[in-house]
């Protein structure tokens, strides 16, 4: 681990990770012993290692995993999350695209002349957050992790999308009746790190990129930030530490004050009509 | 040595590095974007490698859908 100048047998590396774990949860409250979490698993290192350290852990958990309809590519993502849930006799939701919504992913993008990647965003963040609140649960955790959230930083700052940067951090709250609490307990813990975990504890993850995101603009960040990272350790955990210091010092996180109900489904958007319902709408008027 | 390389999957023989850190520069590849594995073990940058090892290359920016 370069960023703390040490290397580290496998039983220190999940002391670590856990360690890393507990802290982010405990500095951003983000839940309680008696909270139902709800993990969004898509079948990579990521979300499994979450759910893994949150099982350790003692938490009350169940994962939530959606198929997106991109091919073998999603059938290889539900078949290790099903099979991970299995091995641990661990509860698993399952959302397919394609029975619930009428319609995979590539479909919806060809149908809304959006980009894959943004038609699969707005189809996670709405079930994510509706299928949290119908079956009860207090808080939506993912597996976002230190590169995740530093490369966008990156972004947002490239770009200065303020309102962006406002919104960015390890807990949100749940500021709408209709929305669940959202965190990130794994935002101190680096890619590498988390990669690491998931071998030494022999999770079985989706180890290929998703084919639609080729060329992503992420990929790019994540690719500077790991040039500086390797020049001078320690980078991306100061630049993102750095920023969360900084927005608590002087309060720049803030609701989002135009947030309402959808006039649709009723759902928290910043719109007349969310960008979910928009998308539906395409397909049920699809010839 | 062979290589298993991913991102795409792929084989490939390469002669010559002595350890994982040569091994990553002969590549080109940044050691904070990949783990490198012997067989189902994690070896660090300063690990010594045999002409007769199989090691795999694992980025660590991946996926799941």
């Amino acid at each position: 681990m370069p960023r703390h100048n040490t290397s580290v047998c496998g039983a220190c590396l999940n002391d670590y990770v856990v360690e890393q774990v507990k802290r982010a949860i405990k500095d951003h409250t983000m839940f309680g012993r008696d909270d139902r979490i709800l993990v969004a698993v898509s079948g990579g290192k990521d979300s499994l290692s979450l759910w893994d350290v949150l099982m350790r852990l003692g938490y009350d958990t169940a994962g939530l995993h959606i198929q997106q309809g991109i091919g073998d590519y999603s059938g290889q993502s539900h078949q290790k999350t099903a099979a991970f849930a299995e091995s641990r006799g661990a509860e698993l939701i399952f959302h397919s695209l394609k029975e619930e919504e009428g319609a995979g992913v590539l479909e919806l993008a060809e149908l809304t002349d959006r980009s894959p990647c943004s038609a699969c965003g707005v189809m996670k963040r709405y079930n994510f957050n509706k299928i949290a609140r119908d079956h009860g649960f207090d808080v939506l955790a993912t597996g976002h992790n230190l590169d995740d959230e530093a490369s966008r930083l990156l972004g947002n700052v490239l770009r200065w999308q303020e309102d962006y940067l406002a919104k960015q951090s390890p807990a949100l709250p749940a500021s709408h009746e209709t929305l669940v609490k959202k965190v990130k307990p794994l935002y101190r813990l680096a890619e590498r790190e988390i990669t690491a975990y998931a071998v030494v504890n022999r999770i079985d993850y989706v180890i290929e990129e998703c084919p639609m995101s080729v060329g992503s603009k992420m990929f790019v960040n994540k690719e500077v930030l790991n040039r500086l990272e390797t020049d001078s350790p320690g980078t991306k955990q100061a630049f993102y530490f750095g920023f969360l210091e900084r927005q608590k010092q002087e309060d720049l996180a803030r609701e989002d004050e135009t947030i309402r109900s959808c006039g649709r489904c009723g759902q928290a958007t910043t719109a007349a009509i969310c960008s979910y319902c928009r998308i539906l709408e395409k397909v049920k008027t699809a010839p | 040595m062979r290589v298993l390389l991913q991102h795409p999957k792929r084989e490939t023989e390469i002669k010559g590095p002595r350890t994982v850190g040569q091994l990553l520069k002969r590549l080109n590849l940044l050691p904070e974007a990949v783990l490198v594995l012997r067989g189902d073990e994690l070896v660090t940058e300063d690990e010594a490698l045999k002409e007769d090892d199989i090691v795999e290359i694992r980025p660590v920016i991946s996926g799941g859908a």
